[in-house]
């Protein structure tokens, strides 16, 4: 049988042959999978009296406690008492730190993506405009990005939490009181959903509305190359509507950069929520980020007891996930950008 | 030369009107007030305290009234630290905030310059691959745990260097070390990149062809041209040093403004907020147009007044 015919290289499968190479980045998708799985499908394998407060204050890593076993059908009763085993310790209220760090995995994650998913829509829409229509709408609407890269970003998102954390949660009951009262009641089921994530919602949204200028200033640079390209001409000859050449010429070709940018913008954005979180400005309890965790380890260290398990573990898995992601973001621009390589 | 400066002057009071506009009505039309702590109050009791921290009337006003007093140099009182000029206390902790960015941006722009260098010198040899990794490492580490991990092996293993405080200069290397770490990475990548891209040109070769040493080249030729970016990137840097230092001088107790813009945050202390949101826009405003001035003196083809 003869062999199929070798398919003709194009600048994209270029790019993933190049990416396969890169041992680094694909050791990093790996570990990244592992993470997303483990926090997805970990925290239900955990018995749930560990996850609760216990009496089991400050166990070590590894070391076993017996704890009262709930009754499924009614948490306020027990029925009975089990050895269980704290493999990465407990917590000051006797809670699993395992649990809390997968746990904390799911909040820094969601808030990662969902926030940089809310950079990439702003970013690429603004990119695209100012970089398709160009001349003086793109030096004005620069301008405003120059204008806004002098600005304290972390500051103003610091701000925008504080000011706004409060207004949201009014604003949550107030549209399910007004569902309610129209008997909407998917609606009303959503925001109450939402009520208790409302501190997740604000950083989310105020990392999202702030950080996407470097994405924005991508884009209009790809978008400033690829509208001089003859196939562009073509379809302004034949008299295309601007927003269906974007949609279909220009997104399609945009997406490897984009991707690769989103790689590198989901770690800084995590990194700034662990920041926040760590200061006190941002996850609050009882939800947890890592960076909460950290700010709670970092609580009730003294010098006299060193309860390292509470600090070790939500960093080491917060600093691994972040070289993991920057290693990835790395290697997809290294196989993408055609400027990154000589 | 002279239009530009009185241009950037012009923006910057543009910028800075804008943004304290921005953070006075934010805050304003936020829920909580700067007595939100104290126990229940009358309306009339409400009424009073806001006239005496001048919040009374339509936000309009307020603002209107704030930025007269700016004009003739009053920041007005903190609302929290009862007595104290936002001034005053501005004076006492802007200073130390200054130092230790200063320290940590010659030890960013300096070690980050070394190393992207002699990794792209050796590229591809173990150096490159080494200082690269350390580099992505420092990139991806929060502050607040290099920080520990500083103090950790520095001052409570090793006993080389105190835990904290702000008294002599032993007390300033960690901080500076922790706050500079991920921007020398940035430098260094930066600088490896855009050394080895100008390696590539054709003067180069020429360079070389003439029977120029490698480093002679390297340093006389190559570096010269391939720092342009670094150079760029040094008004952000210290924009970046500035705000990264709230995180660092919690870590290491520095008393300096970082700590005070949390906490202006978390009490609604309106004008402390102000102050410090000020201070560092015209700061960044300010470092953005030193670099330009740089850049003309580094690249004669770039013309300012065009």
């Amino acid at each position: 049988m003869p062999d199929p015919p070798p398919t003709p290289a194009t600048p994209s499968s270029d790019g993933w042959r190049r990416l396969r190479r890169n041992r680094a980045a694909l050791a990093s998708l790996w570990f990244l999978a592992a993470v997303v799985l483990a926090s997805a499908l970990g925290p239900l394998l955990i018995a749930p009296e560990k996850k609760t407060s216990s009496n089991a204050i400050f166990a070590r890593p590894g070391q076993e406690a017996t704890l009262a076993v709930m009754d499924p059908l009614d948490p306020t009763k027990t029925t009975g008492t089990r050895a269980v085993r704290f493999w990465l310790g407990s917590d000051d209220h006797g809670k699993d730190v395992l649990h809390r760090v997968l746990a904390g995995a799911r909040v820094s994650l969601v808030v990662g993506l969902a926030a940089a998913a809310v950079n990439l829509l702003i970013g690429v829409a603004y990119g695209l405009t100012a970089g398709f229509f160009g001349g003086r709408v793109d030096a004005v609407m620069m301008r405003v990005v120059d204008l806004l890269y002098a600005l304290p970003r972390i500051l103003i998102i610091m701000v925008l939490i504080s000011a706004y954390s409060d207004s949201l949660i009014s604003l949550l009951d107030s549209g399910r009181l007004w569902a309610q009262a129209r008997g909407w009641t998917g609606l009303e089921g959503v925001l109450g959903l939402l009520l208790p994530y409302n501190r997740m919602l604000v950083v989310i949204l105020s990392l999202g509305l702030i950080e996407w200028l470097t994405m924005a200033r991508i884009v209009r640079g790809q978008v400033l190359v690829l509208r001089e390209a003859q196939f562009v001409t073509a379809a302004r000859a034949m008299g295309q509507r601007a927003w269906k050449i974007m949609a279909r010429h220009l997104l399609p070709n945009l997406w490897t950069v984009i991707l690769t940018y989103l790689t590198l913008t989901i770690p800084a954005v995590i990194l700034t929520e662990s920041f926040l979180s760590f200061l006190g400005l941002g996850i609050d309890e009882p939800a947890a980020s890592w960076g909460s965790l950290l700010k709670q380890g970092a609580q009730v260290i003294n010098p006299l007891e060193s309860r390292w398990w509470l600090l070790v573990f939500p960093a080491a898995m917060l600093s691994a996930t972040l070289l993991a992601l920057n290693f990835l973001g790395d290697g997809l621009r290294d196989a993408f950008d055609p400027r990154s390589h000589e | 030369m002279l239009a530009r400066l009185a241009r950037r002057l012009v923006s910057l009071a543009a910028v800075l009107v804008g943004v304290i506009t921005l953070t006075f009505a934010l805050l304003r039309a936020a829920p909580g007030d700067p007595f939100i702590g104290e126990k229940s109050l009358t309306p009339a009791q409400i009424e009073e305290k806001k006239r005496q921290l001048k919040l009374d009337g339509p936000l309009g006003s307020q603002m209107a009234r704030y930025f007269a007093d700016l004009a003739r140099g009053d920041l007005r009182e903190s609302s929290k630290y009862k007595g104290q000029q936002v001034g005053e206390i501005l004076r006492h902790s802007l200073p130390v905030s200054f130092q230790l960015g200063a320290l940590a941006f010659v030890l960013a722009a300096a070690g980050g310059v070394t190393l992207g260098v002699i990794a792209a010198l050796g590229r591809n040899t173990w150096a490159d691959y080494a200082a690269m990794f350390a580099a992505l490492a420092a990139i991806s580490l929060p502050s607040f745990i290099t920080g520990p991990v500083l103090i950790a092996v520095f001052a409570l293993w090793l006993g080389w260097l105190p835990v904290g405080g702000w008294f002599s200069w032993q007390t300033m290397i960690l901080p500076a070390l922790c706050l500079a770490a991920p921007y020398v990475a940035y430098v260094a990548r930066l600088m490896r990149n855009s050394l080895l891209e100008v390696l590539n040109q054709d003067f180069i070769r020429t360079a070389r062809a003439k029977g120029l040493a490698p480093r002679a080249i390297a340093v006389r030729h190559a570096l010269r041209v391939a720092i342009l970016p670094v150079v760029t990137f040094l008004g952000p840097l210290a924009a970046n040093l500035l705000t990264g230092s709230v995180v660092v001088e919690a870590v290491f107790g520095v008393p300096g403004a970082g700590q005070y813009f949390v906490r202006a945050i978390e009490n609604r202390d309106l004008f402390l907020l102000l102050g410090v949101v000020m201070v560092y826009c015209s700061l960044l405003v300010a470092l953005n147009f030193l670099v330009d001035v740089a850049y003309t003196f580094l690249d004669r083809r770039i013309k300012l007044d065009a």
